[in-house]
């Protein structure tokens, strides 16, 4: 189920979605969040619904792959619609048996509330599905530069960030070698009870452990004997580029904010 | 007047241990390394080569004595600009490797030291070239090998157009082709822009492509010279835990056995070309 899920994945493509700015992006996903709460009826959540898959069209990335990468937060999605669906208590009654009633408010509460939830996972989704991790984190430097201002560690946290994930798949191999070599010795790993198997991973956690932190000594070593003194008077090797492209996508996520507001009741 | 790239005059460095029991893991060590050298720093576990490159990149300072680099007196004040003046490629290809792609890596210190992006961009591209990377600019570093790694370690030294580049221990965790790939890459930027490279190592082979030698032993300078001359001690190299390279050993064998070779040999062509011509002169 893991290697299908495919919340907080990179796939990289070269969409109009995949070279905007990554600022740009996250503005925007942060912005779409607030905006999808104006919607509050039909026509309203139907607009909310196209307006995402026109962006999922745009990045090119196939409906079929999202929604099979997401299955496990389907799951999620029809639990939350029929806790609307059975719970709420207004409108006509709908249908009744034995002791299951289902109100009109009921249902129309479900269905608003999974589109809501459909088009908030899908964006941002979409945002990490077409940014890469190190694009996300210069955005996200960039867009908290202003909170440098009161002593916000901006650089670090960035720069935490990126060696994070630097090394995840460098300590994702030395766990595939530790497992191996306990194997070797002949502990079990993946069987047995619970309480056996949360036991089991001890002796993998410790070596992972200590090894990451040798690492991180050696890394500390050679970061600062190439220079490194924290963010002061450093440049940037990548640099981020605002185009057209970027201005418009907030015209068009301002068109759908108009829209929405006309068609509130 | 000061024309050595790096000195160490007189250095002595102890550590601190638990027990009480004091042992300077460097005594009063001194040595000299000319522009244009390639010099090779040997010894055993312990014989306190990896405090001497500490030593160099002022990760720890002499308790006495001093040690040198292009005329500066390593201290507090001259240390960052010394090291914006010198790379170093260290032991572990993946604990060194900063950047999420290896363009970001090599531009790192070109970062930390405020180069404006047009010339990043301009160096980082030069390194890769040297190191012969270029193809991989945006490739992740466990999509490389070993040896494409410290390739990329020496790209991302080289980028600040370092006067001198010091190895440490860089070839000891790499597969033969890793290391071949290395050493013949160190060969090249030496033959193309006269680089001064120190390796620290414990591999004689590697030491006996080196100008010069400094051994080791217990925290003292043992011996220094020409590694020819050098592996003449062979016994006495043996003595201290250090492996004379494989054609020296095969040489000395074959000399026992009543094979009348005529010369010390440290790499296997010259060995194997001897052996040629008298084979064919029986």
């Amino acid at each position: 189920m893991m290697e299908k899920m495919i919340f907080g994945r990179f796939i990289p493509g070269d969409s109009l979605v995949h070279r905007l700015d990554p600022r740009a992006k996250i503005l925007f996903v942060f912005l779409f969040i607030g905006i999808v709460f104006v919607a509050n009826n039909a026509i309203g959540y139907a607009l909310l619904l196209g307006f995402t898959l026109l962006i999922v069209f745009l990045s090119k990335i196939r409906l079929y792959f999202l929604i099979n990468g997401l299955k496990p937060i389907f799951i999620l999605l029809i639990f939350t619609f029929l806790l609307h669906l059975f719970f709420t208590r207004e409108g006509d009654l709908l249908f009744s048996f034995w002791i299951i009633e289902i109100y009109e408010e009921g249902l129309r509460q479900g269905i608003f509330i999974s589109i809501r939830f459909l088009v908030l996972v899908f964006m941002t989704s979409i945002l990490t599905l077409t940014t890469s991790p190190i694009s996300i984190t210069d955005g996200i430097e960039i867009l908290l530069g202003p909170f440098k201002k009161i002593k916000l560690p901006v650089h670090e946290l960035a720069l935490m960030m990126s060696i994070s994930l630097r090394f995840i798949p460098t300590l994702m191999d030395e766990t595939g070698k530790i497992i191996k070599a306990q194997m070797a010795r002949g502990s079990d790993i993946g069987s047995g009870p619970m309480k056996e198997r949360i036991k089991a991973v001890v002796p993998l956690l410790i070596p992972l452990f200590v090894s990451a932190f040798k690492r991180a000594e050696d890394l500390a070593t050679a970061m600062e004997v190439r220079g490194y003194r924290g963010g002061e008077g450093r440049t940037r090797f990548r640099q981020l580029d605002w185009r057209l492209a970027d201005t418009l996508s907030f015209v068009l996520l301002a068109g759908l904010t108009a829209v929405l507001w006309y068609f509130r009741t | 007047m000061n024309l050595d790239i790096l000195s160490f005059e007189n250095v002595t460095f102890t550590y601190d241990t638990e027990d009480g029991t004091v042992l300077p893991a460097v005594a009063k060590v001194s040595f000299a390394i000319q522009p244009g050298e390639w010099v090779a720093l040997v010894g055993h576990n312990g014989s306190g080569k990896s405090t001497i490159a500490k030593l160099m990149n002022g990760l720890l300072f002499p308790q006495e004595g001093s040690v040198k680099v292009m005329g500066h007196t390593m201290s507090e004040e001259t240390l960052w600009n010394i090291r914006s003046q010198m790379g170093m490629v260290f032991q572990n290809p993946d604990n060194q490797f900063v950047g999420a792609t290896v363009q970001d890596d090599v531009a790192f210190a070109l970062e930390n030291n405020g180069v404006p992006h047009a010339e990043m961009v301009e160096r980082v591209h030069e390194a890769l070239h040297q190191v012969k990377m270029a193809d991989y600019k945006d490739h992740e570093p466990h999509h490389l090998s070993g040896g494409q790694k410290q390739r990329v370690a020496i790209a991302g030294a080289l980028a600040m157009r370092p006067k001198l580049l010091i190895l440490d221990e860089a070839t000891s965790m790499l597969d033969p082709q890793g290391r071949m790939e290395v050493i013949e890459t160190i060969r090249r930027l030496r033959e193309s822009t006269g680089l001064t490279v120190i390796s620290i190592t414990h591999d004689l082979e590697e030491a006996a492509l080196a100008g010069r030698m400094i051994v080791m032993n217990e925290g003292h300078k043992h011996v220094e010279g020409a590694p020819k001359d050098v592996f003449k001690r062979g016994d006495e190299l043996t003595g201290m835990g250090l492996d004379l390279p494989f054609a020296m050993r095969m040489t000395h064998l074959l000399q026992e056995a009543g094979v009348g070779l005529q010369e010390e040999h440290m790499t296997e062509d010259k060995l194997v070309d001897e052996l040629w011509k008298y084979y064919s002169k029986a």
